[in-house]
């Protein structure tokens, strides 16, 4: 690493990130002075809005920077976005002081809060808009923690860049909207006019953006003027060359190429907050061609652009997640933004898309150890083996990255919901395992969805024990079930109504967004807002979807299997006593939760009993969700990842059939239960590939391993080979937690959450917690010097 | 929790209704079609990774008959098979299975007799003239050699065990490095553990007699993995 790079990389990690109030500002200033009169349309105003922000807001070039440019006025200072949700001082006290995810927040700030933003924007946020129309049934599904909303506090995003900055620049994007502008058809289109308003908004975004890097041009010459260090006198003339070419000119360089990415990635993340920030997705792709050239012309070499990427991946770590809280905070509570760099994969034509970047990326990855930006690989089956290992030798490093996607997955899920072959090909995973057409394809996550919740409210016909309401349908008392079908039928008929009650909110929502909070700016980045004259908010993409996360399918599978297995086949216990246990989370009734731990078949075996049911319940929130239209001509899918909301979800649930205590978290994404998979990781990937992938737009599965277990070129190759398999079945993701001395510490003070922990003994694995606590001892101690 | 070894007769009820698994039965009666299933679902995986199924113990060769059922299995459905195993049966038992084996992880503990006859009860004699015999039967074998510190370390049993194996024609070599994880067995079996003084030989130990093995010709590897 550069003595350049590790300052600036140290610099980003030890800042501790703050709120600054200089967007909440600026937007405000807008708003409430004249500036808004300037455009009689929404579109309009929040592209004169966007200009008004990037023109004023401070510039900031740090000492040694070559990429320039920062969301707020230095690194780890993060905007606030009012126009979205309003902060109280009570939410900025929260923010200040909580233990988890704290943004900083100063008197300055709560005082400008108090005096300008608060008086201005109370009422009219968006959050603010969607409370106050959702339904009393979507309330009350809300508040017991059936589902989350995403869009409550962050805009629609969700999306992924193409290669397409990389041959235009901004100045022939204002082309392309002057040609879409002239073929408006005012004599048969009745939404010419609405089209002719959102053009002219991308064009003002256009130069906008044009206009904030000719600033940093600017900013770079007066540096210049004090500058006295030749070496350093010669990078800020080149800054200053490369701001004022790009974005406005497609980039010629390397050096270009990034900076141009990394001007776009600011305009987006001010014009709006949305959602997973946003990624240039298949990076290694889309600067090869720079990077072949520089090489070849002796304009560039390796070595510098490694650099320039390290720098470039500090930008990323520099922009902390939008501040969220109340139940967003809950879900999503991390630092991370959630762009995630794709390498690998195959090109348009199908061949395999691995180059020598792909490799000096993760070379990138493994030195800078950063959260952000998240980092993947694209495995097919046409991916060399070298590449795999090497992305496994990154991965035994024991940081979390990268993570590992299965690209003829992704290809054909794209292609089941209507993509091109081309658009499936140039797409990925973005977010945390969210398959899209990259450049293409709006694709929104509306929220969570609390499967457990839904069967607990069955088993008590309709009622929420937490809250004592009741929420959902009356589908009959469980204690009258002759049939473990019957209870299928009425956990179905629940589930059904809780997610049309979360689809008719979420199409009252998006149409939210696209009349009050339209995103000219980013709608010129995708395709084909421009030749439809339509907002990226409103159905201008090419494809338009929208998803909803299934939550916790080991601790539904598992509780259903437990009901099935002790109350209707081994008939051990009878339903109205069950049912009575778990309204007294177990007090009293530990041996039938030890047996419901121990004695019935789980999820995450590879045995039939409890998979089967697991395929049930997938198949009924499929058709729950699938195909049901949303307001921009695309509709629902599925797809089954957490975050962190399997906490949240645990958290509002109380004991489940499946021995699980109230409160405690419910499995994340589809891993199974914490502890019930006890066959080791073949059997795993043998059970979780019985989920139809190919079905939804994305799966999550985690596997623990102690980093002992892949130290020698053999452990490499295992893991590769078991990468392969899963992705033989059709896996869509797998990412791999090698654990440190601290988890396998807990995993001594806590057993029965660790029961699934693999560790290398000697020459061969075993259990953990199956070994004696001296042989435990010993391998803590070994753990604690081979990881850091 | 102990269990009264005299007054068990193995009937497993106690496991059967102990909710928290506290007692479980090590080992149940399963048939040849029971263990071929459970095989079968991981053939995706030996696919992959051109890996197949090892029989351990306990010792695979003090079952002759269902071994060799479940290894015709094996063969039927084109699933390597490996067996780990210390050689100890009559040629007649190994001779039955030689062939439908594609590796062979053959233990040598010792080459000396006496040393033999200490630590295990019987004589290294018939191991020895076993591994000679699959050896000329042209069976691929991989030795494994256990490093215990005081008992079989000794550069002159490793020398031997050296000279054995490459005189015939065997190269691969795993040393296992002595480990105390039996200690927690023993000890749940109520049975007493006698090299409780013994402890695992060093890294920088087994890295020379690796070394030293090399040197002579053969494939070393620490670890069996």
């Amino acid at each position: 690493m550069k003595d350049r790079v590790r300052k600036l990389r140290e610099r980003s990690v030890r800042t501790k990130p703050y709120i600054t109030p200089e967007r909440a500002v600026l937007i405000t200033e807008f708003y409430a002075g004249d500036g808004a009169s300037q455009s009689a349309s929404t579109p309009g105003r929040r592209a004169l809005a966007l200009r008004y922000l990037l023109e004023h807001k401070q510039i900031f070039i740090d000492d040694g920077e070559l990429i320039v440019g920062e969301r707020g006025p230095a690194p780890k200072a993060v905007p606030t976005y009012p126009e979205i949700c309003c902060h109280s001082l009570q939410d900025l006290e929260i923010l200040n002081s909580r233990k988890k995810t704290p943004f900083a927040v100063d008197e300055e700030t709560r005082r400008i809060y108090e005096k300008k933003i608060i008086p201005f924007w109370k009422g009219k946020s968006i959050r603010e808009m969607i409370f106050g129309r959702m339904s009393e049934e979507w309330k009350a599904a809300y508040e017991a923690g059936v589902f989350t909303e995403f869009l409550e506090q962050r805009a629609p995003g969700h999306t992924v860049l193409d290669n397409k900055i990389y041959g235009k620049g901004m100045l022939d994007f204002k082309k392309d909207i002057k040609k879409s502008i002239r073929s408006l058809d005012f004599l048969d289109d009745p939404d010419a006019s609405k089209k002719m308003e959102e053009l002219k908004a991308m064009e003002i975004a256009a130069d906008a953006l044009i206009r904030y890097a000719e600033r940093h041009a600017e900013k770079a010459r007066e540096m210049l003027k004090k500058e006295k260090d030749p070496a350093r006198r010669k990078e800020l003339e080149k800054v200053a060359d490369v701001c004022s070419r790009v974005p406005a000119n497609a980039p010629r360089d390397f050096w270009e190429a990034l900076q141009c990415y990394w001007f776009v990635h600011l305009g987006v993340i001010t014009e709006l907050n949305p959602w997973d920030s946003f990624n240039p997705g298949r990076l290694d792709q889309h600067l090869y061609p720079f990077y072949k050239e520089g090489l070849e012309r002796g304009t560039l070499t390796k070595e510098k652009a490694k650099e320039l990427l390290e720098l470039f991946w500090i930008k990323f770590n520099n922009q902390p997640a939008p501040p969220k809280v109340g139940v967003t905070a809950e879900e999503s509570s991390t630092y991370n933004d959630f762009a995630l760099i794709n390498t690998g994969g195959v090109k348009a034509d199908g061949s395999d898309g691995v180059n020598e970047l792909s490799y000096l990326i993760l070379d990138v990855v493994e030195e800078m150890r950063l959260i952000q930006p998240g980092s993947m690989v694209q495995i097919s089956k046409k991916t060399p083996d070298s590449f795999l290992k090497k992305a496994v030798e990154v991965i035994r490093e024991g940081f979390g990255q990268p993570s590992v996607f299965n690209t003829d997955a992704i290809i054909q899920e794209l292609l089941r919901q209507g993509k091109s072959i081309e658009d499936a090909r140039n797409g990925g995973a973005s977010g945390c395992v969210e398959t899209g057409a990259f450049g293409k394809e709006s694709y929104i996550l509306t929220g969570y969805f609390n499967l457990s919740k839904v069967l607990e409210i069955t088993l008590n016909n309709g009622l929420d024990p937490r809250t004592e309401r009741r929420i959902g349908l009356e589908t009959g008392d469980p204690s009258e079930f002759g049939s473990f079908d019957e209870l299928v039928n009425a956990f179905e008929r629940q589930l059904n109504y809780f997610v049309d009650v979360k689809i008719r909110g979420n199409n009252i929502i998006e149409r939210l967004y696209a009349e009050h909070l339209p995103t000219p700016f980013l709608s010129l980045l995708i395709c084909d807002c421009i030749s439809n004259g339509k907002d990226y908010s409103d159905g201008g993409a090419r494809y338009n979807t929208n998803y909803i996360q299934g939550v916790g399918l080991g601790t539904i599978t598992d509780s259903l299997t437990a009901i099935r297995h002790e109350v209707f086949d081994g008939k051990n216990v009878k339903m109205k006593e069950l049912l009575k246990t778990l309204h007294a989370n177990f007090d009293g009734q530990e041996n039938l939760r030890q047996i419901l731990l121990n004695k019935t078949p789980k999820y995450g075996n590879d045995d039939d009993y409890a998979d089967d049911i697991m395929r049930t319940v997938f198949e009924i929130y499929y058709c729950a969700v699938d195909g049901k239209p949303n307001t921009k001509g695309g509709c629902h899918r599925i797809n089954l990842l957490p975050t962190t909301v399997h906490v949240y979800f645990g958290k509002v649930l109380g004991a489940t059939p499946d021995g699980r205590k109230a409160g405690e978290p419910v499995s994340e994404g589809v891993s199974p239960v914490q502890g019930a998979d006890r066959k080791g990781p073949t059997a795993v990937i043998k059970s979780v590939s019985k989920i139809d992938h190919l079905r939804t737009g994305g799966t999550l599965l985690n596997q623990k391993f102690a980093p002992e277990l892949l130290e020698d070129e053999q452990g490499v190759d295992k893991l590769g080979h078991l990468i392969r398999t899963y992705f033989k079945l059709d896996g869509h993701h797998i990412q791999f937690n090698v654990i440190n001395a601290e988890t396998l510490r807990d995993a001594q003070r806590h057993p029965e959450k660790y029961t699934d922990l693999l560790v290398r003994v000697a020459g061969y694995s075993d259990y953990f917690v199956d070994l004696s606590t001296e042989l435990q001892n010993e391998i803590i101690k070994r753990t604690e010097h081979k990881s850091f | 929790m102990s269990v009264n070894r005299k007054l068990c007769d193995l009937c497993g009820k106690c496991a059967c209704v102990c909710p928290t698994d506290a007692l479980v039965m090590v080992g149940r009666a399963v048939t040849a079609d029971e263990i071929l299933r459970e095989i079968e679902k991981d053939i995706t995986f030996y696919d992959e990774s051109g890996g197949g199924v090892t029989f351990s113990g306990g010792e695979p060769l003090m079952q002759p008959n269902f071994l060799n059922a479940v290894l015709e299995g094996c063969r039927k459905r084109n699933i390597r098979t490996a067996l780990d195993t210390c050689g100890f049966a009559s040629w007649e038992t190994v001779d039955g299975i030689k062939d439908k084996v594609d590796l062979f992880l053959y233990d040598i503990k010792t080459m000396d007799d006496r040393t033999h006859r200490k630590y295990t009860g019987v004589s290294n004699e018939l191991i020895l003239r076993n591994f000679e015999r699959l050896a000329e039967n042209g069976s691929k074998i991989s030795v494994r050699f256990p490093i215990i510190p005081g008992v079989n370390d000794d550069a002159e049993n490793v020398t031997r065990m050296a000279e054995f194996a490459l005189s015939h024609g065997v190269k691969q070599v795993c040393l296992l490095p002595y480990h105390r994880a039996g200690i927690e067995k023993y000890r749940s079996l109520n049975r007493a553990y006698r090299l409780e003084d013994v402890q695992s030989p060093s890294d920088k130990k087994m890295e020379l007699i690796k070394e030293k093995l090399i040197t002579v010709g053969l494939d070393v590897r620490i670890g069996g993995g």
